[in-house]
Formats: structure tokens, sequence, C-alpha cells
């Protein structure tokens, strides 16, 4: 039976690249080049569909796709319903943070119990991050730039994914809390593991023993 | 105007649609019968308080709410027929013996289930009540597969799991009831590296046992595994003799996965599910669940499943539709009488109405009732 994988491009494409070769495939097509959604491997039963990140979820749900590789950021916005998330690939990884301008007494606004206005595009990973802590939010549903909302008074701080830090520096904001470390993980549909377990479990395994070996 | 729009996930069922399921409602509901499942019908709608007894928080959001005028009262629209079906076996009937129940009809939803689910599903189901041991499990496994096999599924496959496995775990590892909730959906996910993170702090025996489950899913084999690799408590064992019994009588088609806990909180021994070539869900939910009588004041064992019969329907092959035999109006005790015959032969005769010939084609006739040599005889059109 063919296996499907869903992906997106950029770093976890590159960065799955690695492991596709331990499992003896290799795409036949760059998608950064190719502009084909659909791109086939050296092997006639594996096929990968390229999606945007956000996306990669809900097509393996879907059953569109039988596995996907997505980062944890996405997946808690999704749910997770009706996917296996089995393995932590260590991909891609970076970190779900608060950020506020420097200056902003981060500590005493939220000791102070006053509701803060959060910028956001994670906003169920926000929502219960600040309701873990018990502190009341208004968050603002923003789709990219969110490090602009404080500079222009949109929002009092943001939650939104840092690697480098260069971004927050550049505009004068200072991370002051982890959310959660995030990395890519192996998504697989349920009924798909369920149905073609024979096709699923080698490639399932063959990712498994190379984050391994990498470990 | 948008006034002929409807809600989303909410839909007519047109014609060929519409018939194609009530077959197999009347197929299965048939089916049901000649096994000893007598039909209850329960109300579309009642008190809160009684439709969501015994249930879980989960079905509690999936309920539309409204003011009964008559009492005041909190009622909701079904969204799930079990309980309701739990509440006839425990208050009404009051057998002392096995309890064979079937239904079927429409529960509603606040939110739909998936994302090409409807928020109207027809669930159609059967239940045993009144008997704990193995046999009616594998009674309602063998219904279930005798269900899908006459809808023509092609090639189910049946999962297995218990709950008993994680509950005994859970249990004798001291895991309060908020971590035992975190650890089921990360158990469900079969979120290895979350299970590793809220397990850290479990005494080992626990944490190793945990961390085993994920993993343990696949044919037989998995039980043979699990026997060796999981604690032995009495519990666990008693747990794999049953899915192991269960999976043999399944032909092969049956699978085993010890972290499927669906239903956890409702569900007391065996959970199952039917997946199906073309479904990225399950076609059919089901497993025992002991517990629910008990919250109607009367505990009664009992194992059923159910399913969606629109979902059913869209990978169910269907026949060819047959062609009709288009009649002309008239008044003639012959041409009546040849229709009858036709009618009661199982052939479908459409009468065509005066001045409509030009619409003939839409009527969905291949043939046609004619006059020869004074006779009424059928043709080709």
């Amino acid at each position: 039976m063919p296996v499907t994988i869903a992906l997106s491009k950029g770093r976890i494409f590159d960065e799955t690249l690695p492991l596709l070769a331990a499992a003896g495939i290799a795409p036949l097509e760059d998608p950064e080049t190719s502009r084909k959604l659909v791109i086939g491997t050296n092997r006639a039963d594996v096929r990968l569909v390229i999606v945007r990140a956000s996306d990669t979820p809900t097509y393996v749900e879907y059953g569109a796709a039988d596995l996907g590789i997505a980062g944890k950021d996405v997946l808690t916005e999704h749910g997770g319903a009706g996917l296996y998330q089995p393995l932590d690939l260590g991909i891609a990884a970076c970190r779900m943070m608060v950020a506020v301008p420097e200056g902003f007494d981060y500590a005493g606004a939220v000791r102070q119990g006053a509701r803060l206005r959060v910028a956001t595009k994670y906003m169920r990973a926000a929502r219960e991050h600040f309701a873990a802590k018990g502190v009341h939010v208004d968050l603002i549903k923003l789709y990219g730039s969110m490090e602009l909302a404080p500079l222009v008074g949109l929002a009092d701080a943001i939650v939104d994914l840092v690697s480098s830090g260069n971004t927050l520096r550049a505009n004068r904001l200072v991370a002051v809390e982890e959310i959660a470390r995030i990395s890519s993980r192996l998504i697989v549909n349920q009924a798909a593991l369920k149905m073609k377990r024979a096709a699923l479990q080698p490639l399932i395994d063959a990712f498994a023993a190379a984050v391994a070996a990498h470990a | 105007m948008r006034t002929w729009l409807l809600p989303e996930y909410v839909e007519d069922i047109l014609p060929p649609e519409a018939e194609a399921i009530e077959r197999l409602r009347r197929s299965l509901l048939d089916l049901f019968a000649s096994w000893g499942y007598a039909l209850v019908v329960p109300p579309l709608l009642e008190y809160i308080d009684s439709l969501l007894t015994g249930t879980g928080h989960d079905l509690d959001l999936r309920t539309f709410k409204l003011i009964d005028q008559l009492s005041g009262r909190t009622m909701g629209l079904r969204a799930d027929m079990t309980p309701q079906v739990a509440r006839i076996d425990a208050h009404l009937l009051n057998r002392a013996g096995v309890t064979r129940l079937c239904y079927c009809g429409t529960v509603v939803h606040t939110r739909p289930r998936g994302l090409t689910a409807t928020r109207e599903p027809l669930q159609i189901g059967a239940e045993i009540y009144g008997h704990a041991g193995i046999e009616s499990d594998l009674e309602i496994q063998r219904l279930l597969r005798a269900a899908l096999g006459q809808c023509g599924v092609p090639d189910p496959r049946f999962d297995l799991g218990h709950v008993a496995v994680f509950r005994a775990i859970a249990r004798r590892g001291g895991v309060d009831a908020a971590l035992e909730e975190e650890l089921l959906s990360v158990l469900q996910a079969k979120d290895k590296p979350g299970l590793a993170a809220l397990a850290a702090a479990l005494p080992e025996e626990t944490r190793r046992a945990l961390l085993l489950l994920p993993d343990l899913y696949g044919g037989r084999e998995a039980i043979v595994r699990a026997r060796q690799v999981l604690p032995a408590y009495p519990e666990i064992a008693a747990a794999l003799d049953d899915l192991d019994r269960l999976a043999a009588d399944a032909d092969g088609a049956a699978g085993i996965d010890l972290s499927d806990l669906r239903g956890y909180h409702y569900h007391s021994g065996v959970v199952f599910a039917a997946y199906a070539e073309g479904l990225a869900s399950a076609i059919a939910l089901g497993g025992r669940y002991d517990e629910v009588g008990k919250a109607f004041g009367r505990a009664r064992p009992a194992t059923g499943f159910s399913m969606d019969l629109r979902e059913l329907a869209r990978i169910v092959p269907r026949a060819a539709p047959r062609g009709a035999i288009l009649a002309p109006f008239a008044e003639d005790p012959a041409l009546a009488d040849a229709v009858a015959r036709l009618r009661a032969a199982g052939e479908v005769v459409v009468v065509e109405l005066p001045g409509h010939e030009g619409t003939r084609a839409e009527l969905g006739c291949d043939r046609r009732l004619a006059k020869r040599s004074g006779r009424w005889e059928v043709e080709g059109l």
C-alpha cells in the first residue's frame, strides 16, 4: 500500500532529509525549485506532499497523508485529534516564549492581576499558558511580525517562537518566560496505523532509530 | 437572500443517498432482530440530568441544551443514544436476566467530531445488558462483524483495547485523578515524549509500565509481548486473556492497541473500534461499560457498539439504481392490473401525469408499459 508523508518547505524539509535517507527514501525533486505539491521518491510506494507547516496536522488528520512532520507549536494549536505523535524528531528546535518591550515590568503586571493584552499566532498555547498562571489576558490573533505589536501599542506582550533571539533584540524586546520547548514531531494518522501498519511501521522504526543514533 | 442556507456541518440528504441510508437501516435492524435484539425508540430530548448520567465531560460539551417551558428545567438534545438505552434497561424493563436492545436515531452534536463529520449523525447500535462475561463481548463483536459484512464494508479491521490495563497500572501506582487525566490524553496520542515527562515522578514500576503502553499495539503478538513485559498484576492478566479470546475470534481481522483508551471514564473493560478502507476515523465504536447502569440506580453489566449510518453509507458499495417503468395515465383496469403485478414483483412503476411528457427523462425510467394487440406489455423506452 502506498505511503504519503506530509512535509512543509524550508527548515522542516531540510532537517527531515537525513531522517528520510535513514529510512531509504530520497525525494526526486527539491520543493524549493519545483512547483509540484506532490513529489515522488526513489521508492515507488512512498510520496511526499508539500503543505504549509500549520496545515500538516489537518492533512494527516484527514488521512490525505499517513505520516507528517509538524512542529509541536502547530500540533498544540491543532489539538491533535485523530493523530498519534509517537516520536520527537529533535529537529527544527526553538522555544515558545513570552516577550515584552525592554523596561516593561512583566512580573509586576502578572502579580497585580491586571488584564494583559497579548498578541500571538499561537492562541491555544497562549490561552493555556496564561490560564495555568491565573493571569487574565486578551489575546490578539496576528499572522506574523508579532514583534511590531508592542512597539505600536497594540499589545503589552507577545507569545512567539524564539530561536536566536535576534529579531527580539532588533526590536528592543526581551523574552521573559519560556512556555515550551518546541521541536518537530512525527505524526501518524490513527486509522492509517491500524489499516496499513505493515507499510508504516518500518518507516516509524527507521525514523526512531535515526533519532536515537543522533541523540 | 440566503434564507435557504443550512448551518455548518448540517445537511439535507438527497435521493440516491437517502435511499441507500434507509436500506442500510432496514437491513441492519432486521439483522439485529434476527439475533434477538429488541428495538427501542428513546426520545430526541430529555432532562440533562438523565441524559448525561454516568457519561463524561466530553459528551456534556457535545450536547445542545435548551430550557423546558413546562418545568423550567434544562433539557438536552441527545448527542449519544447509548446512555438512553442503558436508562431504559435499568429502569423501565427491569429484567433480571440478559436483555438485548437495539436502536437507530438521529443524534446532534454542538461541534462536529472530525473534519468531515456531520453534526447530525444517524446513530445505530446494539447492546447487551446483564451479562458480565467475555461471551457477551464475543457476541457483540460477532454481531458487528456480521453487520459490516452484510453492508458490504470492504475488509474491515477491528482494533481492541482494554481499559483495565491502564487502570491497574494507575491505581497501583497511586496516580491521582488529575494526573490520570493528563496521562490518558498523552497515551491516546501515543505521545511518548509527553508521557515520559508526565511519568517522571511516578514509582519506577508504574513509570516503566506506562512507557511500554504506546508501543503495545499490533497483531496478536502484541498480547504475547504485553504478557512478557507488563507487570504481573492479575487485572492485566485477565484483560489480556479477554483480548486474546476476542482477537482469536476475529480471524486475523483484529489488532490490539493497549493505549487506545477512548471513553475511558465510561468504559470498564474491552473497548473496540472498527476501521474500514476509505475512512480516516473509526466506522464503529464499542465496548463494555458496566458502571453506567449504576448511575441510574441499578448496576447492570453492559456491552455494545454503535455507528453512524451516514458514514457507513459513504463507504459501502452502492448497487446501481434500477431503471423504473413508465406507465401512461389511463382509466383502464387492465393497465391498473399490470402495474400492480409489476410493483408486487419488485419493479418501480411511475405513472406519467398528463402534460409533462417533455421532462420524461427526469423520472429515471428505462422501460415503459405499452398496449400491444390489446395487452399491456413492458418494452424498452
